[in-house]
């Protein structure tokens, strides 16, 4: 047996648990596949799936990685590292985000006669409370800034008034 | 944008990876293979910057889906069997070795489809941050060079595509669904149930191979104190073999506990625009971008409708005063009018109904339970019931009851609800109303009622 194991993992490069479970997930796939090769929609269904992959790793991905190289280029994060105002930014900007990925179908009124048919509502509130959230985001993120940066201000001065010590004991002087 | 590396903890040379030599055969492609790097990659190499990607952050993203996705399948699977199967009228139909073991769904307790229910759609909505999260901690190894060093490799990254793709397809599809928005063009129960089983074989795959993996970088790091690192102590892992680890990170601009939070944040928003749709009151309005957070209007109809009466074809001629309903048993057959009905024994239930769109609410339903109407027809021990619409079209215009959803007795034909006639779009002038019983199957507008004696079909 040990042999026999030896030999698999020269040659496929694995032992034998990893041949069953990953032989298993394919054939199962491959099954599914061959069962709903009769449909109609069956090279939609593929098209989704292979389309879902590639919106993830080579859309969504290199645009949300590559407008947060252009945040982090345009503000440097200061001296200050405590309140950085980068996460500031970035946090509201991904809540935002993320909402509307979840959400894009109303937001985008995509489906306004199936909807309607549905629950005998349109689609239009949804465009306005997305947009007022993602304002009420960067507001209060906005506001926890400033008032961070207050209190930094604010307990720097009273550092230096004690003696000049490096700031950065905030929490525990609190 | 290049600035200097933090600390000596990095490594400086592009060092050859740990196991460089497990190459399978033919040993000489593998290693030709390894050995021709197309222009690009080693810059892609060095280009990722994040120094928080590590086994330990993975980990730890995977250790919250590897709770709470199997929880989603398992929910999931359990909705498709609360659609009957048994009955022919879960879909899809015909789903060869797929079947799942043939049960009758209970009707007791009386939450229990919107609880399955609810908690399939909204746990697959609070993950969506976490399975973001985690593609971003592995995503470089989508780009790593080689693809693959032996005959194992390729068909592991072959079932990660499943993996990907699985729960990517499943979230689209699923979020399309219960936003009413049928971009896709396919039938979107065949494809979220086939779909479910090509994710779940490639998950259970990547569980059993990455599981000694997860619990190794949890113990790396003990999460308490990694919780409480800041953002300047923050400093990358280790190299690890699966090169997960940038080969030139930057300086952190969150810690650790940072990217924790930001994912569990999202996790918390998303809950809390979702959990709404599940309960009454004030707070199902916090469902602020789902169809069902919105406001159904004054009244005691005033609850949120699945199909409307437009949408159905039912005309008002067909529900006034000409409505009859028929009951039809082994040796007879009973047509009732509405006052007919009015007149029999009056049962109240406060029965949720639940979608599966995993909305869902409670309501005070009152009518003539099914089990007199069955002794009516003369089939007092029914094998089944098939309740038939005055809709003429639609996937769900009639629905068949297994013995117990006829039995129980909080199972209504309900006329009333809240007080008061139904209107229109919850069923006027008669609805059904089972206790655990999908919302679909609560068949609106009730034309016929057909009982089957056992040994009937």
């Amino acid at each position: 047996m040990t042999e026999l194991t030896a030999r698999l993992r020269a040659g496929y490069g694995a032992g034998p648990r990893h041949v069953i479970v990953v032989t298993a997930a394919i054939v199962l796939a491959g099954w599914v596949a061959l069962r709903l090769a009769g449909e109609a929609t069956t090279g939609r269904m593929l098209l989704w799936f292979l389309g879902a992959v590639i919106a993830h790793d080579l859309v969504l991905f290199p645009a949300y990685a590559t407008a947060d190289r252009v945040l982090r280029a345009v503000i440097r994060p200061g001296p200050d590292r405590r309140v950085a105002l980068l996460n500031h930014l970035r946090a509201p900007a991904l809540a935002s985000a993320l909402l509307f990925l979840v959400f894009a179908p109303g937001i985008l009124r995509l489906g306004e006669t199936t909807h309607l048919a549905a629950t005998g509502q349109n689609q239009h509130p949804y465009l306005s409370r997305w947009l007022l959230l993602t304002a009420a985001f960067f507001l209060s993120s906005a506001l926890t800034y400033a008032l961070r940066a207050a209190w930094r201000r604010l307990t720097t001065r009273r550092v230096r008034g004690n003696g000049g010590q490096a700031p950065g004991k905030r929490s525990e002087r609190a | 944008m290049s600035r200097s590396r933090p600390g000596p903890s990095t490594d400086p040379t592009g060092a050859p990876p740990a196991n460089a030599d497990d190459h399978g055969a033919p040993r000489r492609f593998w290693r030709a293979l390894d050995r021709h790097r197309p222009p690009g990659v080693d810059t892609l190499d060095r280009s990722w910057r994040s120094p928080l990607r590590g086994p330990w952050l993975t980990a730890v993203y995977g250790s919250v889906l590897l709770v709470g996705l199997p929880l989603v399948i398992i929910t999931g699977l359990l909705d498709y069997a609360a659609y009957g199967p048994r009955f022919g009228q879960a879909f899809p139909h015909d789903v060869g070795w797929l079947r799942l073991p043939t049960f009758d769904w209970p009707t007791r307790p009386s939450w229990l489809f919107r609880v399955t229910q609810g908690l399939h759609v909204t746990l697959g909505i609070v993950l969506i941050p976490v399975v973001l999260g985690k593609l971003w901690s592995v995503i470089p190894k989508l780009f790593n060079w080689p693809p693959a060093r032996s005959l194992a490799q390729v068909l592991e990254r072959l079932t990660l595509l499943l993996l990907v793709g699985g729960i990517l397809f499943q979230i689209a599809t699923g979020l399309l669904n219960i936003q009413y928005a049928y971009l896709f063009g396919f039938d979107f129960y065949t494809a979220h149930y086939f779909g479910g089983w090509v994710f779940i074989g490639a998950f259970v795959a990547h569980v059993v191979l990455k599981l000694p993996r997860l619990v190794t970088a949890l113990r790396s790091r003990p999460f308490g104190a990694e919780l409480r690192t800041p953002v300047a102590a923050t400093h990358p892992e280790p190299p690890d073999p699966d090169d997960l680890v940038a080969a030139r990170p930057g300086p952190a601009t969150v810690s650790r506990r940072g990217a924790v939070g930001l994912v569990g944040g999202a996790t918390l928003l998303l809950a809390a625009l979702t959990v709404g749709q599940t309960l009454d009151g004030p707070l199902r309005h916090t469902a602020l971008l789902l169809p069902r957070g919105r406001d159904n209007g004054p009244g005691p109809n005033g609850f949120p409708v699945n199909r409307t009466v437009a949408a159905a074809g039912v005309r008002p001629e067909e529900t006034g005063s000409g409505w009859r309903l028929t009951l039809r048993g082994a040796d007879r057959t009973v047509t009732l009018d509405r006052p007919g009905l009015l007149a029999m024994a009056q049962h109240t239930a406060a029965l949720p109904i639940a979608c599966v769109e995993g909305w869902s609410t409670r309501q005070t339903w009152t009518g003539v339970r099914l089990r007199d109407l069955a002794a009516l027809a003369g089939v007092a021990d029914p094998a089944s019931a098939r309740v038939s619409s005055l809709e003429k079209a639609g996937l769900f215009r009639e629905a068949v009851l297994a013995p117990n959803q006829v039995l129980d007795p909080d199972s209504l034909l309900a006329l009333r609800v809240n007080g008061v006639d139904l209107s229109p779009d919850h069923g006027f002038p008669a609805r059904v109303i089972v206790p655990a019983l999908p919302g679909v199957h609560c068949t609106k507008w009730v034309a016929e009622i057909d009982f089957r004696v056992r040994g009937d079909d």
